[in-house]
């Protein structure tokens, strides 16, 4: 089947914080490029970023990129590569200046200029008291990032093809990246976008579990198409969670219900967290008030007619208080819980919302992988920045507002480094191989023939109850055993799933069945690697092991799909111009 | 399919946001009223699909009103309509 074929010089997958900046950067140098997103750019997952942007510009008060490094490193439980978190760190003042001059309306002193505040875990003197930081824009950071970013692409002549979805790598017999095999949802025609180089900017994959903040788009497009094209996954079992989101929906109730008087029961009535934490009860930190209630769920207390959450009991502040302490708190329980507070306890989850994993590259944002001799060596044509990307800055857990650096600083990064790389080495297109196609059209040939079969929606709930249930914030290795069969029973029956419309044209139905396929290979890679690790490191709790072990497992995982093997590459504890911080107890 | 169908898939697709808290507002919207709307609800619709997402968060949550009545009347049954515990959040929309 002949199919249509367009050129560039690169493609950005995504159209997020990290694409969008990546593209700016390709776009400005006058090369050819196209950026491919499922949404309108602006209605990408960084517009709920709300934090802010971490930078040391010292506006407030002395402040230094060594001390943010620091309280990265620290942060990240010492998994984090410590030459990219340099280059983050040192990055990140002109990657927030720059951004400014762009455009971005920054919250500011009364001198004019970047106003920051203060941020969990980011200090002054390497943990010495907390220091003022984050820059932000009110709470909509993310949302002014993405709109600044977008009129300057449009400005700089950027060619966005909205409501496409990228569905598979195209590689040679080389492994080279020559571009990717694309979905044009409105006609439903399937093409060959060729390029000299790829960057995947997908974002996270959140919606692997039931519980998540991530929004419906979040579906790990770039790390599925990665596994398929026979790229491992880094790190894929370490997962950010917050304790209290709302049971069923994900959004999230803040922690500041808890500081306010509230507290956790379990079905019974019982204040548990007395037992967990007798002096600060339910003021403990995140992640014993998150272990605190996975043990409730998984040892029969949970509440709700599974089982499977927890209740936030609020009603003795008082009506008063609520509304003026908690602003908000009502509305959204009303809403997305179907409670209110004031007479009723709003169930909670810990809910899933930052994938620390991803598509292993360097901190030029080239995608690496083992050289067969115990290094690693660029895949030719092929970039990842972002929430997709395991640079890793993050490591084994990441720092609030280090996100949205990321995304500047390696989107950044990784268009200058297209940019040298197109200069420098690939001049023309290579040629494309005969089967370059097959894969995808394959895929969707399955599905346009299937006449039965498991619905999507069916395969994905069960999917993300498993991961819910065996891979969640607090694992036990009993569970993780359990998670690990019904994964594989799983991705054995997403291969069968079935849709009734078989329409070419905005075929959501299709669509979800594509993302589903994504999902699948990233909850696999995430229980797979989480099973194996048998330590506690970070966003990764298990039962069964919980103390750090730096001898064995100071390394990162990486997935393969084939076969589910798994190996590992050694953390990077040097970094670029400075001493490497040594592992220590984190202790805040 | 007919044009029209292919303009409410294009419709459906849009209701997917960059917001956790939209994806589910819309969802269930979409579940319970989207069969019934008439041409001039769809393109109030539409209208308000173009939004950023922060601004249609605020109409969806009662902070803001849009001017156009016709898209007030969309906002209305998007605020009523319930994104339970037991619908939302597990499936997307098929």
């Amino acid at each position: 089947m002949a199919i249509a074929k367009r050129q560039f010089d690169a493609i950005v997958v995504g159209a997020g914080g990290s694409g969008m900046r990546a593209a700016l950067e390709l776009a400005q140098a006058n090369l050819r490029v196209a950026v491919l997103s499922k949404v309108f750019p602006t209605r990408s997952h960084t517009v709920a970023a709300q934090g802010g942007v971490s930078a040391s510009l010292g506006n407030d008060e002395p402040d230094n990129w060594h001390w943010h490094m620091y309280d990265t490193v620290k942060g990240s439980d010492y998994l984090g590569d410590q030459d990219a978190i340099e280059f983050m760190c040192r990055k990140a003042v002109e990657v927030v200046v720059e951004l400014e001059h762009f455009g971005m309306p920054f919250d500011r002193l009364d001198n004019g200029k970047i106003y920051q505040r203060p941020f969990g875990g980011h200090t002054s003197n390497y943990g010495e008291r907390p220091v003022k930081r984050a820059c932000a824009a009110a709470d909509r950071t993310g949302h002014a990032m993405l709109h600044t970013l977008y009129q300057r692409n449009v400005r700089a002549h950027t060619q966005f093809f909205v409501e496409w979805m990228a569905l598979d790598l195209i590689r040679n017999q080389q492994g080279d990246v020559l571009g990717v095999v694309a979905l044009e949802m409105e006609t439903g025609e399937v093409m060959i976008l060729q390029a000299k180089a790829t960057l995947l900017a997908t974002g996270g994959a959140g919606r692997i579990y039931s519980a998540s903040t991530n929004a419906f788009i979040n579906t790990g497009d770039g790390l599925g198409m990665a596994a398929r094209a026979g790229i491992p996954l880094e790190d894929m079992e370490f997962w950010q969670f917050h304790p209290t989101g709302v049971a069923g929906a994900g959004v999230l109730i803040t922690e500041g219900v808890r500081g306010e008087g509230g507290f956790l029961l379990n079905k019974n009535g019982e204040r548990f967290m007395e037992r967990y934490a007798p002096t600060v009860k339910d003021l403990a930190s995140r992640d014993v008030v998150s272990r605190a209630m996975a043990t409730e769920i998984k040892e029969g207390r949970g509440a709700g007619k599974d089982g499977d959450y927890i209740l936030l009991k609020l009603d003795h502040l008082g009506a008063e208080t609520i509304d003026k302490r908690l602003p908000g708190i009502r509305e959204i329980a009303k809403k997305f819980a179907n409670v209110d507070p004031v007479t009723d306890p709003i169930p909670v989850v810990p809910t899933c919302h930052y994938q620390m994993g991803g598509v292993p590259t360097n901190y030029s944002g080239q995608v690496v992988v083992p050289d067969g001799s115990g290094g690693e060596k660029p895949v030719k044509g092929l970039y990842a920045a972002g929430e997709c990307a395991c640079v890793s800055v993050h490591g084994a857990n990441r720092l609030g507002t280090n996100s949205l650096l990321d995304l500047l600083v390696f989107g950044k990064a990784s268009g200058e480094t297209i940019i040298a790389d197109l200069k420098a080495d690939v001049q023309s297109q290579q040629e494309l191989p005969a089967d370059a196609a097959d894969l995808p059209l394959a895929r969707l040939a399955r599905l346009d023939s299937a006449t039965s079969g498991e619905t999507v929606a069916q395969v994905g709930a069960d999917m993300r109850r498993s991961m819910q249930l065996h891979c969640g914030v607090f694992r036990f290795p009993d569970s993780l055993g359990d998670g690990v069969r019904n994964m594989l029973e799983i991705a054995q029956r997403v291969q069968h799933t079935y849709i009734k419309d078989k329409s070419k044209v905005f075929n959501t139905a299709r669509i979800e069945a594509l993302e589903l396929d994504n999902l699948v290979e990233t909850a696999m890679a995430t229980i797979i690697s989480a099973n194996a690790r048998t330590e506690s490191r970070g966003a990764h709790d298990r039962s069964d092991h919980p103390d750090r072990d730096d001898v064995n497992w100071l390394k990162h995982t990486l997935w393969n799909k084939e076969g589910n093997r798994l190996e590992y590459k050694a953390v990077k504890l040097k970094p670029l111009t400075v001493e490497g911080f040594e592992p220590k107890p984190r202790v805040y | 399919m007919t044009g029209q169908d292919r303009t409410l898939d294009r419709i459906r697709w849009r209701c997917r946001r960059g917001m956790l808290e939209l994806d589910l507002v819309l969802n269930a919207f979409l579940a319970r009223h989207f069969e019934t709307l008439d041409a001039g609800q769809l393109d109030a619709l539409r209208e308000l699909l173009e939004c950023p997402d922060p601004q249609l968060l605020d109409f969806v949550m009662g902070h803001d009103e849009p001017d156009a009545p016709a898209e007030r009347d969309i906002v209305a049954l998007m605020r009523a309509v319930s994104t339970g515990t037991a619908s939302a959040g597990a499936t997307t929309t098929a």
